[in-house]
């Protein structure tokens, strides 16, 4: 086949399988949720309540639209579409299956990274630009998280690398074919899930957003689609980290050849999404400072520790 | 390639021309992280792959942060705006713009008179980044490194907590009550 031809098949399907993907979860994490918490969650609406996610697209898309007259107007618009695009971007490294791959960068995983970094301009942005004030307490607490979590995501990281000698996602998941890294590379993967919560900025680690104290924080002032932008943009977000731990730590597509690769791949992430779920409905959201004294006082010297050990004995057994 | 590198290089202009003259901050931090991800492009396109990933998880993704960071503390409203305005009127602008004129005839000189390094196509891997940085810069590594501890110590110096002392004749300038 056409090689560019083949590309362009690709990319419009990574996008239209993960915006689907984005869709179902909204009615996957609520009937979880009910699930654990002893309810039934939405189940009136076709089978299983599947169709309430159309439902919910339909009221979505015919609410009033409001921009905020006090707010930054441009800057307000154009927020939201800043987290979709990054990480829809951020979907571009992630190799599915052998070759099926957009684009296999040498610098795969710092593509990623450059890219959940972006993505966190729609919280300041939305935040500022709404001229509120619980926005603003909002944006302001995202950008602290954000960019003290990314230095710890980075460095957690970089025990796969040292491992796997290479940034290219492929080589990365080529590497663990005798061991995941999740074995060697625990405290890494821990430490990345954390880091993940934090920026992605899911429940327990929803500051940003903490509805008891900030309405709905960054995104107070948010209505209609543009909400819906955030919305999706989480789901996204929550689908890239669980696709990144499948690849990174628990050999990607690769498993018992009984089912094709591109299977293993999406099996595993949807464990981890689940795992997302459930720790939302499991754990509490811990007070700000005490994020802040988790990541600054325990994860970062962790994660240097992982570093400096796995470096040390790297270069031994290679003599 | 070419054709992209010279657009790159455009948006990349017109992006620092914005920031310079907006006068609203949150529009001129926009227009600058623009220019950044221009620069970025630009960087990989001729073979820098590494260099154009830092541009954008350092200046973009965490530089660039912690600037909105400032700018949402200081509250700026309109006052600012007001202020931005003054500051940039006319005359302000013959000084700074004779010193980026002279600049730019240099540029052209030195790419008319072809005195420019030869560009080859050669695409550098991150390995080989990190390999030249530890051996052949080993000293300028150490120096960033020995700045940036200075720093880190500098920061905890002001941020430390004033010892608490519980006796009223003890009590140290400056502690909490």
């Amino acid at each position: 086949m056409n090689e560019t031809l083949f590309y362009l098949i690709l990319i419009v399907g990574v996008l239209v399988v993960m915006l689907s993907i984005a869709a179902l979860l909204i009615w996957y994490e609520r009937r979880m949720l009910a699930l654990w918490q002893d309810r039934y969650g939405p189940n009136r609406v076709g089978p299983f309540g599947l169709v309430q996610v159309l439902a919910d697209m339909v009221k979505i898309f015919f609410k009033e639209d409001w921009i905020a007259p006090f707010s930054d107007k441009w800057v307000f618009i154009i927020a939201p579409t800043f987290v979709v695009i990054a990480v829809l971007m951020g979907f571009a490294v992630v190799p599915f299956a052998p070759g099926l791959v957009v684009a296999d960068l040498n610098i795969g995983l710092l593509f990623f990274l450059a890219m959940s970094s972006l993505g966190a301009y729609s919280i300041f942005l939305g935040g500022l630009s709404s001229n509120n004030k619980y926005s603003l307490i909002g944006a302001l607490r995202g950008a602290a998280q954000v960019i003290s979590y990314e230095v710890f995501m980075g460095l957690s990281l970089m025990g796969v690398v040292i491992m796997s000698e290479s940034f290219s996602l492929v080589k990365i998941v080529e590497a663990q074919k005798t061991i995941w890294f999740v074995i060697p590379q625990f405290i890494g993967f821990v430490i990345f899930v954390i880091a993940g919560f934090a920026e992605s900025h899911r429940a327990p680690f929803d500051l940003p957003e903490a509805e008891s104290e900030l309405i709905a924080g960054f995104h107070s002032e948010y209505s209609g689609m543009k909400f819906g932008m955030f919305f999706v943009g989480e789901y996204l977000g929550i689908t890239l980290i669980s696709a990144m731990i499948a690849t990174l730590f628990f050999g990607g597509w690769l498993g018992p050849s009984f089912l094709p690769p591109v299977v293993w791949f999406f099996l595993k992430t949807g464990v981890f999404i689940t795992f997302f779920v459930l720790v939302r409905a499991a754990l509490p959201r811990p007070r700000y400072d005490q994020l802040m004294a988790l990541g600054w006082k325990v994860l970062l010297p962790l994660s240097l520790l992982n570093v400096l050990v796995t470096g040390a004995l790297k270069l031994y057994f290679a003599g | 390639m070419t054709i992209l590198f010279y657009i790159a290089a455009l948006i990349a202009i017109v992006a620092s021309i914005m920031v310079v003259t907006r006068t609203n901050i949150i529009h001129a931090l926009l227009y600058m992280v623009i220019s950044l991800l221009a620069t970025a492009v630009m960087f990989f396109l001729i073979g820098a792959p590494f260099i154009a990933a830092m541009e954008i998880i350092i200046y973009a993704g965490a530089i660039m942060v912690l600037f909105v960071f400032v700018v949402m503390m200081l509250n700026l409203g309109k006052q600012a705006v007001e202020q931005e305005k003054r500051w940039l009127s006319t005359e302000g602008w013959y000084f700074p713009s004779l010193l980026s004129l002279i600049l730019l005839l240099e540029i052209g000189y030195l790419i008319v008179s072809g005195q420019t390094a030869p560009f080859n196509g050669r695409q550098i891997p991150p390995a080989e980044v990190g390999k030249e940085l530890y051996s052949t810069y080993l000293i300028g590594v150490e120096l960033a490194a020995i700045l940036l501890m200075a720093g880190i110590i500098g920061a905890y110096h002001l941020a430390r907590r004033k010892k608490y002392v519980v006796h009223r004749f003890l009590k140290t300038e400056g502690a909490e009550q």
